[in-house]
């Protein structure tokens, strides 16, 4: 049989040896914590605790604020030092709730769990919500929005993406590897939301001991199938791993659910595990810290909340000073320039390089090499629309697709003239965006 | 606030090939031929060789220094230009025809239109139709110390029979790059491995050069004439080295589809009813100056688009 996966794509090197074989190791935060109040997309989340209010471990300190958005809790015991603008990933300030650790780690009472079977779908859909669940692979969609689809029953796929294609990248195959169970029952939850669907745990092939493991987990389950994906950046990107497991395909213009499709990232479906089966909000996550920069690379559960630097002291420190420092990984990662920023829900790792391949790059003309065609996973020509863009030639970029580019950053890869091609993309499609906002 | 660190638009990495190792692979992979040429033809070609490269390169230094731009001639293209050039050249020209061919290669072809990716047909060959043009008795006189007599290809024209063996090895008179098949395709294999270059321009080229020729060429199919056609004169070095320029040929798996069936078209329609013996330089440059519409009439349909909206 033909591997499973798409036409483009790139093979970065991979780096995962660093971290892979390191089991996920608990660390509790020293300091204060923070919470960004946006850290998902769509409405900001309310806070609902005032300055020198105390709080508990598995409080509720922020409200949604509105349907496609979601709560935050606390994730240890502590006083509300602050709430201001704290500096995150972006590089943005955003209003955040600072909390001054008491150390003791006091919990909440949490709410009953009733089994999933006696759960209507409003209920699985309410605790998804209440727990402030958010795609935790990146982009930090609202699951349950995700989730509370028009038409369940026309549903075909639940797709579990354990792709994890990103370079550098071990927190999902860790937690396959320890947690099986959790994701297993996880995708269950999912399946009793979709009456038809098929759950699809979705591996990309340099993970066969998850492949093995996973199916002999799941070989009394008639609802669930494992697939192997070819290990291909970016296989986990939304639009090519549908179009991976099931050969349908969606544009910008359609959601996965148009073509019967739910796809959830390893970390946000273990979360829905926690919301539905033991009733406990999202408060912690697996973050990778690697690069040849790091004393000893490693995988860590880290509660939301806990500031960059303990993660680096957690991992042993600097080995050599760090030329760039990445939060997320190398291809779809954000630069940040300091350190003093929080774990947010979709932080995946924290990337330290001795080197800086990029910044010093100077970009030379194109020589029309078609390589960011051959490489573009939304097939459409990333030289061209650069150029567009640069030229802010709005009316054409959009004529010419450029509105389909999934921000891959393939192309930006491969280009032997080392164009800023992803770069300037991104920024015309913001623009655009921004203007059909308006 | 002075320990603050570098940042940049991801994606953090990127591929080691750039536009130079690009470039100096080819230029490696055109050595077998520039080698053979030399042995086949003496002394001169070298000079000849040496004399066009000298003179593309410094004329885009010059140009630049001159319009106080980036100098770019670490890329090597220029390096590209000359030694195409140079293969294109009959060995026995003198040696200021190289710089005439060169200078007006790079100033007028390539830094007048914008320098490297801005030239709208293959700078080496544009130079050789022009140098055709303005000299023509130097540029059609193969006659050297080696070899007295017609090229095979016009030998062929004119009913004569010709040494297949002989033009795939490469022991015949012609240019200096383009007589040896053998050489010529060694380099290729040099591209297509390191993926510099893919079959898609080149084999549809000679396939359907084939084809038209086996239809048009008046003997049919006849397997003497066709491979006669396929190793004498500039098809294999047009086909693997020029119509592959990435610059001007089309960027879309189709438009290159369509680009080398369009080349195999005029290629054979050239060399079968044209005056001279030889067409793929012709071939080529119109085929680029159709570039731009090619393009347009392919563009790519992006991943997903049309599909039914629930």
């Amino acid at each position: 049989m033909a591997k499973l996966t798409f036409a483009g794509g790139i093979h970065p090197y991979d780096g995962k040896d660093l971290s892979k074989d390191k089991p996920i190791k608990d660390i509790l935060p020293q300091g204060d914590l923070v919470y960004p109040l946006s850290q998902h997309i769509g409405a900001p989340a309310v806070a609902i605790v005032q300055k020198g209010d105390h709080v508990l471990t598995g409080q509720k300190i922020a409200e949604a604020g509105g349907f496609v958005s979601a709560p935050i809790y606390a994730t240890v015991s502590g006083t509300v030092k602050a709430i201001e603008p704290r500096r995150v990933v972006t590089g943005d300030k955003v209003m955040s709730i600072v909390i001054e650790n008491d150390g003791e780690y006091a919990e909440v009472d949490y709410p009953e769990p009733k089994p999933l079977e006696e759960m209507t779908r409003e209920e699985i859909l309410d605790c998804i919500r209440e727990a402030g669940v958010v795609g935790m692979g990146g982009a930090g969609f609202p699951t349950h929005v995700k989730l509370a689809v028009k038409e369940p029953e026309k549903i075909d796929y639940v797709i579990a993406n354990c792709a994890e294609c990103e370079p550098y990248l071990t927190s999902d195959y860790r937690r396959m590897i320890e947690e099986p169970e959790k994701l297993i029952e996880g995708l269950k939850v999912s399946l009793a939301l979709f009456p038809n669907a098929t759950g699809i745990l979705a591996v990309e092939d340099n993970k066969m001991d998850c492949i093995e493991l996973l199916k002999e987990k799941t070989k009394d389950e008639p609802r669930i199938l494992v697939k192997g994906l070819k290990t291909k950046y970016p296989q986990g990107a939304e639009r090519t791993l549908i179009y991976a497991t099931t050969k349908r395909q969606i544009d910008s213009s359609r959601l996965p659910a148009d073509v019967g499709c739910v796809v959830n990232n390893v970390d946000s479906i273990v979360a829905i595990y926690n919301a539905v089966h033991h009733r406990r909000p999202l408060m912690e996550r697996i973050v990778t810290i690697t690069g040849d920069a790091i004393n000893k690379p490693q995988n860590f559960r880290v509660k939301i909340g806990t500031n960059y630097h303990e993660l680096i002291e957690a991992a042993g420190g600097f080995r050599k000073e760090p030329a760039k420092i990445v939060s997320g990984g190398p291809m779809m990662g954000f630069a940040i320039f300091e350190l003093d920023v929080p774990t947010t829900k979709t932080a995946s790792a924290l990337l330290c390089m001795t080197k800086d391949e990029v910044s010093q790059l100077e970009p030379s003309a194109c020589i029309n090499c078609s390589r960011c065609l051959e490489v573009c996973p939304s097939r459409i020509m990333p030289n061209l629309l650069a150029t567009l863009a640069e030229h802010h030639d709005e009316e054409t970029f959009v004529k010419y697709d450029g509105m389909e580019c999934c921000e891959c950053g393939c192309c930006s890869f491969v280009c032997p003239a080392k164009r800023h091609l992803s770069q300037n993309i991104k920024s015309q499609r913001k623009i655009v965006l921004g203007k059909r906002k308006k | 606030m002075s320990d603050l660190r570098k940042v940049s638009a991801n994606p953090h990495v990127r591929s080691k090939i750039t536009t130079s190792t690009i470039m100096l692979a080819v230029v490696i992979s055109l050595l077998p031929a520039t080698i053979f040429g030399i042995y086949n033809f003496g002394f001169k070609a070298a000079v000849l060789v040496v004399v066009t490269v000298a003179s593309t390169v410094l004329t885009e230094l010059l140009y630049e220094l001159a319009m106080k731009k980036r100098v770019t001639i670490g890329d090597f293209s220029a390096v590209v230009t000359g030694l195409l050039l140079a293969l294109n050249l009959p060995a026995g020209a003198p040696w200021w025809i190289g710089i005439v061919g060169g200078i007006f290669a790079i100033l007028i072809v390539k830094m007048l239109f914008g320098g490297l990716g801005q030239n709208f047909m293959n700078p080496a060959l544009a130079a050789r139709c022009f140098l055709l043009i303005s000299f023509t008795s130097i540029m059609t006189n193969f006659e050297t110390d080696v070899y007295t007599g017609a090229t095979p290809l016009a030998a062929l024209k004119a009913g004569e029979s010709v040494n297949v063996y002989n033009m795939v090895i490469g022991k015949v008179s012609g240019t200096i790059g383009e007589t040896s098949m053998i050489a010529i395709l060694i380099g290729a294999c040099i591209l297509l491995l390191l993926g510099i270059i893919d079959l898609r321009v080149p084999g549809s080229y000679i396939v359907s050069f084939v084809i038209f020729l086996g239809l048009f060429g008046g003997h049919g199919f006849e397997w003497n004439f066709i491979s006669a056609h396929l190793a004498g004169g500039g098809l294999m070095l047009g086909a693997f080295f020029m119509a592959t320029d990435y610059v001007t040929r089309p960027v879309t798996v189709k438009g290159q589809y369509i680009f080398g069936i369009l080349l195999g078209l005029l290629t054979c329609i050239f060399r079968v009813f044209g005056g001279s013996a030889e067409g793929v330089s012709y071939a080529i440059i119109i085929g680029n100056l159709l570039v731009p519409l090619i393009e347009k009439l392919t563009h790519p349909t992006a991943f997903g688009k049309g599909g039914a909206k629930k």
